[in-house]
């Protein structure tokens, strides 16, 4: 499709997408492997998939790819486990120590067991401690309520002997002596059960113990103070240690069988107090045993996953790396005699070379005997968009993206939009000092550019750092339009020489009230500061602001059909020149182009016409006088000329178009449709089926060409009305902006100042920084960003702009690292 | 409020039936059967499905997978799911999401007390629990020796405790027992939950009701099914029946007195939804009717998606969900045991 250019305009890079060609790649089997891992390395061509009808184990190297992931689990897993060890894999890895991947499988599948081993262990240790721990806690707590109970028992056992001593008398009756005895042989069939049980699920197990025995049994628990490593399940709860009393087997079997069902583990406990104090002292022996066993294991742990981490990001790179390689060679199709593999896929033509190097690279470094075969294949297909961008072109690239990707080779509204963007957000957001509060933000973004780019940002943090060239564009325009307002935090500065206006006398005291005369010459660039606090300075500047934001539409808007024009010419489409180029152009400019001519005049002449009133009359009666409206000679006349003209437009626009196009379209098939009525009707058929496959054309509908056209005329002629009026937002947002900030000059920093007081005058500050940081700096810089963006995407790129391509998605290692996390 | 529920809906169930209906367009498609039913190893399997939802929970799973890892992580994105959406969910929809897991339970409570019964180990059982149907004091079912002691130990705790009330006898616990225990607790709880939604009202009772039906119907017929042949009497039969119902009541008296299964078909044909259903068997088969319900119900579920600002989606949605489940289980159970030709027998696509 054309040559670069058009040969109308030297050529850009990013002007129009690069020259993309289909080609195809014949590898042999032996060599497939290298050839597409160097391809990788290259990253210039993007890989159709051929084998769209598998299903992904069907392909050929399905069974490489579950080793892949088999292996990237295991990379996982390593990494989980340096996790929980508490160190992460270093970032560089030392030394490149060229590993294969058969190697590497091996090495990490021994690693992984080896690690799985050290951990079962390391478990099993860690589990009997833990065991130990809780049994060590029982005997103590149990202990101390044996002691305390044996200690009241005997207490009370005392005071009942000491009780009847006394009270032995002959009314004493004797069978109060036989039934404590009785008692205490009962007594002894008492057992009782030791453990621990969770302390959110002792409520429920006192319940259930209570339920299951009709309560008999006697249940004591005591909380333990510090949350306990449960030996099962490895997680730190809170315990309580209980003891239960019961009498007799079929309770013990419920209340073992509770115990199971709660997680409560149980421990033997003897009753003898010297046979606790043996216990105490012999597990306490073997924790301290088993804790240093755990250290020294958990001691080669570390050491195992520290060699591990020294090479994790190595290996995970080429596990990565690998599943790639075999997800591209599954894209690939078999050839017939099962020796070659057959790629296809985009590559841009200047990367011919390259990937033709490449390819013979491989061939060599893989001692095949022969080589890939490289070859351009033709297409009709349309190719994908590529646009070689730089870091300072990629942001304002990644804007038209948003909205669409260019159409392939089409015209690219990003060349443009490096300049305008910035600038129509300036227009809105025009103050020096917040162009320079915005600056040093974002320079502190680029100065930092390295570290920053390597590390993960947040969210908000990584938009900003990623639109930190537009935000460094938009500040140096927003710098440069604030000195032409002549606003710095809303104050007015004399910068460029001294105010060309004065008092009439010396006495005047309030020069902003009083009648002022010119004394000087015009103040040499923007704004005059004396306009400032005036009472015809808000009329003034939104007179100026709303003539310039049209002007300036008008420009872009005329820019958008121009490059329509280049698209027409580019594709050969004389059609879109004539019939659609030539009366938009028309049509936009004896309406809004003579709308700017007129704002151009009279800020030359200073003329006192009222424009509104022109460009009304213009329409509704165009054959009156114009009386005092009249700005140059043959007024009249010009408007009744552009009038007609702009009506002329609307069917020009509107009804060649369709008509043509379908005589162009009849004209293409006269031949072929007339030909075979000579032959058979199955001939004709046929040769019908061909043609429309061969051409690939689509139906012709008049129809619907005719409506869409219908569709495109009518937008494009309330579009002018409404785009024009559409570009009053730069007037509406810069007028908020610079009264926002006065507002906070004004009635924060200057109220705070009045008081002469140091506290109210900090606070002030501290107000005002807040409001311009948070208010002016953030908000406004988002809305007026908007604007910006919509201005752009709606009013500039509807004009000529498709977008309806695909990206160029190369297979490129450089990108594999984007892509998981 | 019928007909102005979708005023007030999304204040409170807005969100999450956005997000149930996100996770309906998760489930699995015909497409992804058919490749799944073409996997020669259960590895094939887990690739394929490593492209789907269940995707994060299996990449972790060391190779040489078995049928029951797959059913376990799969139904653990069930489980997680639904307590998302549990947490997220306001009266009375946490209500009905709960109404929902009360079958499990039940089935988990059977599950225990029988295998109790067999001497089987509790914790083995408790791994075999269904996820949703757990509460906290379930490993004590093993405790108890009879349905008296069943309900006060354990279950007068539970969600589950009303609907014991019918069945509390102090009978020792055998199998008979149990299954009829089983389904006195499900028509029970059957009942409480088409209670409790034609209460809720609007086009939740209404779909629920005929999804609820269905249901119900359905247990009545599985129950005359498995009943032949035993010693349970008419009677007995006639009770475990839900009261409502498409069948209730006349359908239930002729199916209380069926023999054989051409009586109940006999029956179920005078009732057009279920003609369809039947009338794709041929007589005496009894095997294709568990599949051919399915496939009616999966029908019916998915029906449910059609209308929305009502609670039935959420009830569907776990019900759809489960039905994959078990279509994963099979399919890799034939995988497995290089059954691949019986693949067919008990899938039922849900799209």
């Amino acid at each position: 499709m054309g040559d670069r250019g058009g040969g109308c305009c030297p050529p850009m890079d990013l002007f129009r997408s690069e020259a993309m060609q289909l080609v195809q790649l014949i590898i042999p089997m032996e060599s497939a492997h290298l050839t597409v891992s160097y391809l990788g390395d290259l990253g210039l061509i993007q890989f159709k998939d051929l084998n769209s009808d598998k299903s992904p184990f069907q392909r050929t190297y399905a069974a490489q790819i579950k080793r892949c992931g088999e292996m990237a689990r295991k990379l996982r897993f390593f990494k989980e486990q340096m996790l929980k060890a508490g160190f992460s894999p270093s970032a560089k890895s030392l030394g490149e120590t060229n590993i294969g991947f058969d190697d590497l499988e091996v090495k990490l599948g021994e690693l992984e067991a080896e690690l799985v081993e050290m951990n079962a262990n390391g478990d099993k240790l860690q589990r009997g401690y833990n065991e130990l721990l809780e049994y060590k806690l029982v005997l103590q707590k149990a202990g101390e309520f044996f002691t305390s109970a044996q200690r009241s028992a005997t207490a009370q056992q005392r005071e009942m002997e000491s009780q009847q001593m006394g009270d032995q008398t002959l009314e004493t009756p004797l069978l109060h002596e036989q039934e404590t005895t009785t008692d205490l042989s009962k007594q002894v069939k008492l057992g009782f059960i030791t453990g621990l049980v969770p302390r959110e699920k002792s409520m429920a197990f006192e319940r259930i113990l209570f339920r299951a025995t009709r309560g008999n049994v006697f249940l004591k628990q005591v909380p333990a103070e510090e949350p306990i490593t449960d030996p099962v399940s490895g997680e730190k709860m809170e315990k309580n240690v209980f003891v239960v009393f019961y009498s007799g087997e079929r309770a013990k079997n419920k209340i073992l069988k509770i115990c199971e069902a709660f997680g409560a583990n149980r421990y033997p406990f003897a009753e003898d107090l010297g046979k606790q104090a043996l216990m105490i002292t012999e597990v306490s022996g073997r924790i301290s045993e088993l804790k240093t066993t755990i250290d020294a294991g958990l001691l080669q742990r570390d050491n195992l996953l520290r060699t591990i981490g020294d090479q994790f990001e190595q290996w995970n790179l080429k596990v990565k790396t690998e599943k790639s390689i075999y997800h591209t060679l599954n894209m690939l199709s078999l050839d017939v005699t099962k020796k070659c593999l057959v790629a296809e896929g985009w590559s841009p033509v200047f990367a011919t070379k390259q990937i033709q190097e490449a390819l013979q690279r491989a061939a060599f470094d893989s001692n095949s005997q022969v080589g890939a075969i490289f070859q351009v294949l033709h297409t009709r297909e349309s190719p994908p968009t590529y646009f070689r961008t730089n870091k300072f072109t990629s942001a304002f690239q990644e804007i038209v993206d948003a909205y669409g990707v260019a159409k392939y080779q089409e015209a690219n509204p990003g060349v443009y939009t490096i300049v305008t963007f910035p600038f129509l957000f300036a227009v809105m957001f025009g103050d020096w000092g917040h162009g320079i509060c915005l600056l040093l933000a974002t320079l502190y973004f680029i100065v930092r550019e390295k570290k920053l780019s390597s590390q993960k940002l947040g969210d908000i943090t990584e938009m900003t750092f990623g639109g930190r060239y537009v935000i460094m564009m938009m500040s140096l325009f927003s710098i440069y339009t604030g000195l032409v307002y002549n606003e710095f935090f809303s104050v007015p500065f004399e910068l460029f020489g001294r105010s060309a206006y004065a008092c009439r006398d010396l006495s005047c005291r309030d020069a902003t009230t009083v009648g002022l005369i010119k004394v000087r010459d015009t103040y040499p660039f923007g704004v005059d500061p004396a306009w400032h606090g005036s009472r015809s300075e808000l009329p003034f500047l939104n007179s100026l602001k709303m003539k310039m934001s049209i002007l300036l539409g008008v420009a872009q808007m005329n820019l958008g059909i121009i490059l329509s024009y280049f698209n027409a010419i580019f594709f050969r489409n004389s059609l879109n020149v004539w019939f659609q180029f030539i009366p938009q152009m028309i049509f936009l400019n004896s309406l809004f182009g003579y709308l700017s001519f007129l704002i151009i005049v009279k800020w030359c002449t200073g003329s006192q016409a009222d424009l509104y009133h022109i460009l009304i009359y213009m329409f509704l009666s165009p054959t009156d006088e114009l009386g005092e409206n009249q700005l140059f000679p043959g007024q009249k006349i010009t408007q009744q000329v552009l009038l007609l003209l702009a009506l002329v437009s609307v069917p020009w626009m509107l009804l060649p178009k369709p008509f043509l196009l379908k005589r162009q379209h009849e004209n293409r098939h006269q031949g072929q449709s007339y030909a075979p009525l000579e032959s058979t009707d199955e001939t004709l058929l046929s040769v019908a089926n061909n043609d429309s496959h061969g051409h690939d054309h689509e139906e012709f509908e008049f129809s619907e060409v005719f409506v869409h056209q219908l569709i495109h005329t009518i937008e494009f002629v309330l579009g002018a009305v409404s785009n024009t009026a559409s570009y009053l937002r730069l007037w509406a947002l810069s007028l908020a902006h610079s009264e926002l900030s006065v507002v906070f000059y004004e009635k924060v920093l200057l109220l705070a100042w009045g008081y002469n007081n140091i506290i109210i005058l900090i606070v002030g500050i501290i107000v005002f920084i807040f409001a311009t940081v948070g208010v002016l700096l953030i908000m406004e810089t988002l809305s007026a960003f908007l604007h910006a963006l919509r201005l752009h995407w709606v009013e500039f790129q509807n004009k000529f702009y498709e977008g309806d391509g695909y990206k160029f998605y190369p297979f490129s290692f450089a990108l594999l690292d984007d892509e998981d996390d | 409020m019928y007909g102005f529920e979708a005023m007030t809906f999304n204040i409170h169930g807005g969100y999450l039936e956005a997000i149930v209906r996100g996770h309906r367009a998760g489930l699995l498609t015909a497409a992804d059967y058919n490749n799944l039913c073409q996997c020669e190893t259960l590895d094939d399997m887990k690739m394929h499905l490593s492209a789907t939802e269940y995707g994060p929970y299996l990449q972790n799973e060391p190779s040489p997978l078995h049928t029951t890892t797959i059913v376990e992580k799969c139904t653990l994105k069930l489980v997680d799911e639904y307590k998302h959406m549990l947490c997220q969910a306001t009266e009375p929809l946490s209500t009905f999401l709960e109404y929902i897991t009360y079958g499990h339970m039940i089935d988990n409570v059977v599950l225990i007390v029988t295998g109790t019964l067999h001497e089987r180990d509790v914790q083995e059982l408790l791994e075999k629990c269904h996820p949703l149907g757990m509460f906290d004091s379930i490993a004590t079912l093993a405790v108890a020796q009879n349905m008296r002691e069943l309900y006060r130990l354990v279950l007068v705790d539970t969600p589950l405790a009303p609907y014991f009330s019918e069945c509390i006898t102090s009978e020792d616990l055998d199998d008979m027992n149990i299954e009829i225990m089983r389904n006195t607790l499900y028509k029970a709880y059957l009942e409480d939950f088409y209670k409790f939604c034609q209460k809720l009202g609007g086009a939740t009772a209404e779909i629920m009701s005929d999804l609820l039906a269905f249901e119900a119907d359905r247990r009545a017929v599985n129950i005359t099914i498995n009943s032949i042949g035993t010693e349970l009497t008419r009677d007995d039969r006639r009770k475990l029946y839900s009261n409502f119902g498409l069948l209730y009541p006349y359908g239930h008296e002729e199916l209380a007195v069926c023999e054989d299964i051409d009586q109940v078909r006999g029956a179920m044909e005078k009732y057009p939804p279920y003609q369809s259903i039947f009338s794709k068997l041929s007589y005496g088969e009894s095997q294709m009717l568990d599949k051919a319900f399915y496939e009616e119900e999966v029908k019916r579920l998915c029906l449910a998606f059609e209308q929305q600002f009502h609670y039935g989606v959420f009830f569907a949605y776990m019900r759809l969900r489960e039905q994959e489940i078990r279509n994963l289980m099979w399919i890799s159970e034939c995988v497995a045991q290089n059954q691949k030709s019986r693949v067919h027998d008990s899938v039922v696509f849900i799209f």
